[in-house]
């Protein structure tokens, strides 16, 4: 087996101890590592009492996983899951950086992460040396200062270890903000700055274990690969034609914060309530003056493309983000009725330093700011803060109470769909219309009402990631964007948008280069990447234990993506109900899942998936 | 010691953009694997955003050579370049010390120093960032006259340098102080 480490840590912190677990060639063959080898050890840990394990509660697992392709192919990134506090499944939630790099260097293709340290703590791996360490001077505190902490600590503590080393370099950092801490379902797993895991609330299941941050250092190579000379040739190829993507590399997503709105009528403004602006101050051209690098990535990517954007000498003084990107622009932007660069630059600044993901936590602000527009909440239950469309500091205010369950903040904090509901309970008045979610997650900011971005009608309520808009739905299941394709990206863990100008044959080939194995496009779609699939359908399906979603009445889009377009050129425009239920029914059928959405036992079996059909009997979801 | 001739690497710290392929091209050309820690041009982000591509200034004096104790330093009087002898080095670590920008480590798995060899004159690092358009990392050839060893800094000097830069003055105390 090669392009792996080998070794997985399992660290259980209410035990304190740590040791090492490895997997089959099999395992790894038909789960790759990172979201695949996700699904497989939740499932086989958790699986059998899925529907009571609290995502917040000291029996989940959180996982951290790199992938094979990890490193090797150009835009490292690594995978953050367990069971979601949002979707009550297993999301996948991937964020780019060098901690996969660091964590294979040191020897480690994974960690398992199990119970609750006694007090706040943090993880410190460098090569063999594994200790849990206390993490109380930085507990409350926010992305900046926790950062510079454990740089400068970390460093220290290497340094001390090994002398005559030379000047030693910073470890990779996976933390979480006081949004982790205090447990909320929006809160995102971070490294470096404004680099987050978000979909799934992963943050929040750091902070259930009283984890503060995970540091890695690894001082050895990368493991060998199988080719060295064609993963070479091959890495140059992909390259190559990504530096042919000159418009993302000049300005990253960062353009379309205009150009979603104003040309493909599918971005989120206001709470969804409209998807069409034609705001000239949004223009890619007006960020841009704020940018202090124009190219700025991670691990071997040739695209970088990430701005920085800072805040010099204006009302914000010291604010700092990326470029922002797009889903910034529009749930930190747009949604909240924001056009303009500085107050987004600000906003987004904000939400980082909190540790909220900016989609998650974005989307429970755009609800709050609607109801309050609605009258159904008021000044004095908002603690005299006012979420106008616009009011950029009343949308900072109000992060805040999330990220620390104050007040309002508390029902905030629970995220969109959890949020409508309690207000709901609360006010005695269905506001469950303006929650714009699937599943419990907040969707991308890709509408599909338009028909003109790349998400269609079933994208999102059939996708096993929910409202996850790097892992949608389509058909054919070999389309480019199609979900079967996003499990090889997020199990073999590497950026996607280096994938974009890729066949998957050429993926399959590189994968084949390091690993050694072969794999068919035959064996990808009608095996390995369903097998996938159908075990994060399951425990999707599973839930609990606060909520189960329905088969089928639940795989919908949300009330808001039913009504008509109010504005723009394609006013009037929405989604017609025959046809999502014919299209939802043909994905159920090309995957495997019956008339209801739910796996076919018959599948299941063929795939030697027999437990799952098993479990899935027990709780009457097959009869 | 006479002004040598050759070859330099010219860096300019605000546009690494923190891609690291530089480290990937110099340690399969150096350790044929891809070995950040054993690259002989390290990037280093104490802060974020603030990636500092730290190698061999190239002093005109070379401190370094001049320290060594066991004769394992030279000077290629082609390009410039330090030589290590790795099986005269002993790891005392000396030349760490005598450089002013404390650029020299040891190899992470063998008892020897790594020093930047500038490729033989085609540094693969340079090849990796220009490919990219980045320019980050520049050929140039060796002036005469002009001191290296003034642009010689360790890289907390250089973080502080560039998040003042990039960052302005308070935003850069309060990510590194």
């Amino acid at each position: 087996m090669r392009g792996y480490s080998e070794k997985f840590l399992e660290i259980d912190l209410s035990e304190e101890n740590v040791k090492e677990v490895r997997f089959s060639d099999n395992i790894l063959r038909n789960y790759i590592g990172g979201r695949g080898l996700a699904a497989k050890i939740l499932w086989d840990r958790l699986g059998r009492r899925w529907e009571e394990i609290d995502p917040l509660g000291q029996e989940n697992i959180l996982l951290v996983l790199t992938g094979p392709l990890t490193g090797y192919f150009p835009g490292a990134k690594v995978c953050i899951s367990g069971k979601s506090p949002q979707s009550n499944g297993v999301i996948g939630s991937t964020v780019a950086g060098e901690f996969g790099v660091d964590l294979k260097c040191a020897g480690y293709d994974g960690l398992i992460i199990a119970g609750k340290a006694e007090k706040p703590s943090y993880i410190f791996i460098c090569d063999s040396q594994v200790e849990i360490k206390d993490a109380t001077p930085i507990w409350g505190k926010k992305a900046r200062e926790t950062l510079r902490f454990l740089v400068k600590k970390s460093i220290n503590d290497i340094r001390a270890a090994m002398p005559n080393y030379g000047e030693v370099k910073e470890p990779s950092i996976l933390y979480v903000g006081p949004a982790g801490e205090n447990m909320t379902r929006v809160a995102a797993v971070l490294t470096k700055y404004t680099h987050g895991a978000g979909y799934g609330g992963y943050g929040g299941v750091m902070g259930a274990k009283n984890l503060k941050a995970i540091v890695a250092k690894g001082f050895g190579p990368l493991p060998e690969v199988y080719d060295k000379e064609k993963v070479i040739e091959l890495f140059k190829e992909f390259s190559e034609k990504n530096f042919g993507m000159e418009r993302f590399r000049r300005w990253g997503t960062g353009k379309a914060g205009y150009s979603v709105g104003a040309e493909t009528s599918s971005e989120p403004i206001r709470n969804w309530q409209e998807e069409w602006h034609n705001e000239e101050s949004f223009r890619g051209e007006e960020f841009d003056k704020y940018w202090v690098k124009k190219y700025w990535g991670d691990f071997g990517c040739p695209i970088t493309c990430l701005k920085i954007a800072v805040l010099k000498n204006e009302k914000f003084k010291g604010a700092m983000c990326d470029n922002p990107d797009y889903e910034l622009e529009a749930y930190l932007g747009t949604n909240l009725g924001i056009f303009n660069p500085k107050d987004n630059i600000y906003l987004s600044y904000v939400i980082n330093e909190l540790g909220l993901c900016g989609i998650q936590g974005g989307a429970v602000l755009g609800l709050a700011a609607e109801l309050y527009e609605k009258g159904i909440l008021g000044k004095e239950e908002f603690d005299g803060i006012e979420p106008k469309w616009g009011n950029t500091e009343a949308f900072a205010a109000l992060a805040e109470k999330m990220a620390y369950r104050q007040g309002i903040g508390d029902v905030l904090a629970e995220g969109v769909y959890r949020a409508a509901r309690k207000i709901g309970e609360m006010k005695k008045i269905d506001v469950s219309k303006y929650a714009v979610h699937e599943k419990g997650v907040a969707i991308g900011a890709h509408g599909v009402r338009s028909g003109r971005d790349y998400v269609t009608n079933i994208s999102y309520a059939c996708s096993v990631q929910a409202g996850d808009h790097t892992s949608v739905a389509m058909i054919p299941l070999d389309h480019g964007d199609s979900e079967l394709q996003t499990i090889m990206h997020d199990s073999a863990v590497y950026c996607f948008f280096n994938a974009f100008k890729l066949e998957d044959v050429e993926i399959f080939r590189f994968y084949e280069a390091v690993t050694g194995w072969k794999l068919s496009k035959e064996e990808w779609y009608g095996e390995k990447a369903l097998r996938i699939l159908h075990l994060q359908r399951a425990m999707l399906l599973l839930g609990g234990p606060d909520i189960r979603w329905k088969p089928k009445v639940d795989d919908d889009n949300p009330p808001r993506f039913w009504e008509p377009l109010p504005t723009g050129p394609y006013k009037g425009k929405t989604l017609d109900r025959k046809i999502f239920e014919q299209d939802r029914l043909e994905y159920y059928r090309l995957v495997g899942w019956d008339e209801n959405g739910v796996p076919r036992p018959e599948i299941l079996r063929a795939l030697g998936l027999h437990d799952v059909e098993a479990k899935l009997r027990e709780a009457d979801l097959i009869n | 010691m006479s002004q040598i001739k050759g070859v330099w690497i010219e860096r300019s710290y605000e546009l690494c953009s923190g891609c690291r392929r530089c480290e990937i091209a110099c340690s399969l050309y150096h350790e044929g694997k891809i070995w950040p820690e054993a690259s002989r041009i390290r990037i280093f982000m104490f802060v974020p955003g603030v990636e500092i591509p730290h190698l061999c200034f190239q002093c005109e004096d070379y401190p370094c050579v001049k320290a060594c104790p066991a004769d394992a330093l030279s000077v290629n009087s082609q390009t410039g370049a330090v030589k290590v002898n790795s099986s005269k080095c002993n790891g005392c670590g000396l030349c760490i010390d005598a450089c002013p920008g404390k650029v020299p480590h040891m190899h992470p798995e063998k008892n020897h120093i790594t020093i930047c060899d500038l490729c033989n004159g085609n540094p693969k690092c340079v090849e990796a960032c220009q490919e990219g358009g980045w320019n980050a990392l520049k050929l140039t050839s060796r002036k005469i006259g002009f001191s290296y060893r003034a642009s010689a800094k360790t890289p907390e000097q250089l973080t502080i340098e560039v998040a003042k830069k990039l960052f302005g003055e308070e935003t850069a105390k309060e990510v590194w102080k």
